[in-house]
């Protein structure tokens, strides 16, 4: 398909709306403050390695500082009336609502997704994600988790790079929702919007303590899961790192979720809506340049409509716009960062030597920055590395198949179960493939569709607990008949006083 | 498949022909239909939104309102349709902004069939634009098929170039396809310019908003394609539901999908309602990430609209003067 007559001239959304300083503090007990050893690191704009502000780097005096800070103010923060949590969480979702533009913006900058995204995907989802929230706070007890469901304490929460507004979402609404306080974590190539979204917690006149941020590296991450006065681990990213925490975390108190990597399978029957499943494979994979940890980088076709579907989608994706980040028709930014762009230009290679046949389309990539083009590999097996790992990034391995049975195998045959996708125009075909595949999520004729309502979480090295909806709270409270934390009396009578 | 023809060229019957087991009876058609790939709802309607989100600015949106004027057929179809304003209507086609000669004239003048002859004599020859006439009853369809056929071939001998003819759809509901496929077939041969010469090209009417499903507008695209329509047509109009961006977008990936398959190419016209520039623009949006440049051409897609012309020029005018003008500076019709 020739597409020269109709050539879009850029479209950038403005940077003039987000006001970059040039260096940022940790913020802890309500304050910004240099890192205790005064080390700072610097973070980059992916699309084009300009150095967008340096940031400091939290060690371990600093972690205990802000874990210190977050149990002072739970004495008071738990002991709320749930109504109370509830105002100031709608008032934050109120907040970043009007802020979205400039989030959005800034997000792009930082992380290199496409503002077509974080406008239409990454935004309206935070926002969301707090009102839901906000909702429950002062419901708890008709939550299902007993007549009184407490708070567990202090939250420390680790977050990737890949959504790093949404994922900080995810994890400080249901913990504030439910009365906990949080020193959170951001990934050291993304700190930017949770440092903004620290000053919105000052705008909404959150008390002080009640949220943390640290931003750092992995040993910062490592210090606040260790620290001994943290009642709840909350991480989502590898499954290596997953692993790590689970056996820092062992024998201790402490209540961990951990929301790990995925290998989806995305499965297409010959009875299938196709235009729509090519779309759906687009957006399974593609979307945020593959960096989603329940991205369908599995598609699973049936023989019978093999050709079909690959001539679609190659067509498809010969339209996918790659470029800047901030032009409002880009479909696909930057890789995060040169680390990751390293991982997938390995496993792609590691593809090509297996023996599958790699794809993609003509595309110009910018000269600087981090880029991978949208590519696919055909010709895989189950024995290929590009489809037993995650990839992580813009690359698509095609398997085939000829049996719901053998695509119930294959799809199950990972370490991973996080999600996966079904595409047939038969409803009780849905019902029965959904009751065999082994993950947390299994879209039906859709992909990559996110809710505050819908709990999100996987099975095996996928990780457990589960984010999101009512589930979502569980992870954060303790029950009238479970074992509480050593605080447990302390809640009790700061409770008692409150009401 | 060797090369692709056009559906209103001379070669365009023998490959339609390659398909005759499809039509060959009710029953062969009906399988063949419904065996056509099924279409899911939200995530059709997604993709026409998401495509709606595109941002075209400046030089690209200079392009396609250009464009989009360029594939206006200016229609006029009301019961109260006088010589005075059809002629009005050929005059402003033709030059649609009279204080800019560079603005490209309108594709066709669509008219009832009664006004062919004026349309036909107030453009003349040489003007580039094309005289199309509804016809086959229409809004409804609802009389006899002779009366369609006289019909049609009245507008022909009067000078129609295009013909927009609408289906049976109680037939084609009722799922008495081939009657449907027979009548588009017979109003094609009554499209044939008595005493020689190009016979008047066919539109085929679906009504969108009465087939109800989009798994209806598929095989209704098919149907007609397959009966020898060289374009395919939303709506008249008339009715609560006309074109939109999702039932475009499927006619769109019909006849991508039938040029691919059969290696004839057919035009789509959405219908009714596409009043504002950005919403032409999101339509040749579609047109351009679903088809590409073998369909951005008054030849292969063509917006059946009467008020977007004004907006589509105030907002040329905006572009080249950098002042938005207001209705005041665009003629009322």
């Amino acid at each position: 398909m020739a597409n020269e007559k109709f050539a879009y001239a850029p479209a950038p959304e403005s940077r003039a709306v987000v006001d970059l300083a040039p260096s940022y503090g940790l913020f802890i007990d309500g304050e910004f403050a240099e890192a205790a050893d005064g080390t700072v690191f610097k973070t980059v704009s992916p699309s084009s390695e300009e150095v967008l502000a340096e940031v400091a780097r939290a060690g371990e005096a600093d972690v205990d500082r802000a874990v210190k800070a977050a149990r002072k103010a739970f004495q008071s923060w738990g002991a709320l009336p749930g109504a109370e949590r509830g105002k100031y969480l709608f008032r934050i979702a109120r907040i970043l609502q009007e802020r979205s533009r400039e989030l959005a913006v800034l997000e792009s900058l930082d992380n290199g997704k496409p503002i077509r995204e974080t406008r239409d995907v990454d935004l309206p989802l935070v926002a969301a994600h707090f009102f839901y929230y906000a909702g429950w706070a002062d419901k708890l007890s008709y939550a299902g988790y007993g007549p009184d469901p407490r708070p567990l304490g202090v939250a420390g929460q680790v977050i990737p790079w890949n959504f790093p507004l949404l994922m900080l979402a995810w994890k400080i609404a249901p913990a504030l929702a439910a009365g906990n306080t949080v020193v959170l974590k951001p990934a050291e190539t993304t700190p930017l919007s949770a440092l903004f979204f620290a000053d919105v917690c000052r705008q909404a006149g959150l008390p002080r303590g009640v949220v943390n941020i640290l931003t750092g590296y992995g040993d910062a991450g490592a210090a606040l899961v260790a620290h001994p006065d943290v009642d709840k681990v909350a991480f989502t990213g590898s499954t290596g790192v997953g692993r790590a925490i689970a056996r820092s975390v062992a024998g201790t108190r402490k209540k961990v979720t951990l929301e790990l990597g995925g290998k989806a399978a995305n499965i297409v029957f010959d009875d299938a809506p196709i235009d729509q499943a090519v779309e759906g494979i687009v957006n399974g994979i593609f979307f945020n340049q593959g960096h989603v940890c329940c991205a369908g980088s599995r598609l699973l076709v049936q023989e019978s409509v093999q050709e079909e579907v690959l001539d679609a989608l190659k067509r498809r994706m010969s339209t996918l716009r790659v470029g800047d980040p901030l032009d409002k028709n880009t479909d696909i930014g930057a890789i995060n960062s040169a680390e990751q762009l390293a991982r997938i230009t390995s496993l792609a290679e590691a593809g090509e030597a297996e023996g599958a046949e790699r794809w993609a389309p003509a595309c110009e990539l910018p000269s600087s920055g981090y880029w991978f083009a949208p590519t696919l590999f055909t010709g895989v097996t189950q024995a290929h590395r590009i489809a037993r790992e995650e990839i992580f990034g813009p690359v698509l391995s095609v398997l085939t198949f000829r049996t719901p049975a053998e695509a119930v195998e294959k799809a199950n045959n990972t370490p991973y179960g996080l999600s996966a996708g079904i595409w047939t125009e038969k409803g009780s075909r849905i019902l029965s493939m959904a009751n065999k595949l082994r993950a947390g999520v299994v879209w039906a004729n859709t992909f990559n569709k996110f809710d505050p309502t819908s709990p999100f979480g996987g099975y095996k090295e996928s990780g457990y607990g589960r984010e999101g909806g009512r589930h979502g709270l569980e992870g954060y409270l303790a029950g009238a008949a479970d074992p509480t934390s050593e605080h447990a009396s302390e809640k009790e009578s700061a409770t008692n006083e409150g009401v | 498949m060797s090369s692709v023809v056009p559906a209103y060229g001379p070669d365009a019957p023998g490959r339609l022909a390659g398909l005759a087991d499809v039509t060959a009876s009710d029953a062969a058609l009906r399988r063949f239909l419904h065996g056509l790939p099924g279409v899911d709802a939200v995530g059709l309607e997604a993709r026409a939104a998401g495509l709606g989100t595109r941002s075209i600015k400046t030089t690209a949106k200079a392009y396609a309102i250009d464009l989009a004027i360029s594939m206006i057929d200016l229609t006029t179809l009301e019961g109260s349709d006088t010589h005075g304003k059809v002629r009005a209507l050929c005059a402003k086609g033709r030059r649609p902004d009279p204080t800019d000669p560079g603005t490209p004239h309108v594709a066709a003048i669509c008219v009832y069939p009664d006004m062919v002859a004026v349309a036909r004599e107030a453009l003349g020859d040489g003007s580039g634009i094309s005289v199309a006439s509804v016809a086959t009853a229409f809004p409804a369809g609802r009389v006899a098929l002779p009366v369609k056929l006289a019909d049609t071939a009245d507008a022909v001998a009067a000078g129609a170039d295009e013909i927009d003819m609408v289906i049976d759809r109680g037939a084609f509901l009722s799922g008495r396809y081939m009657e449907v496929f027979e009548e588009i077939r017979a109003v094609k041969q009554a499209c044939a310019r008595p005493g020689g010469g190009s016979a008047a090209h066919l539109k085929v009417i679906f009504e969108n908003g009465e087939l109800s499903t989009y798994d209806n507008i598929r095989r209704c695209s098919w149907l007609a394609m397959l009966a020898g329509a060289d374009f395919i047509k939303t709506s008249t109009g008339k009715v609560a539901v006309n074109a939109t961006p999702a039932n475009t977008l499927l006619m769109l990936e019909a006849v991508r999908d039938f040029r691919d398959a059969v290696g004839v190419q057919v035009g789509v016209k959405p219908a009714g309602g596409i009043r504002t520039s950005k919403d032409a623009i999101k339509y040749l949006v579609m047109v351009n990430e679903t088809l590409g440049d073998d369909w951005l051409s008054p030849d292969w897609f063509r917006f059946g609209a009467s008020s977007l012309l004004n907006d589509l020029l105030m907002q040329r005018q905006k572009l080249s003067t950098g002042r938005y003008s207001g209705p005041d500076y665009v003629t009322v019709d």
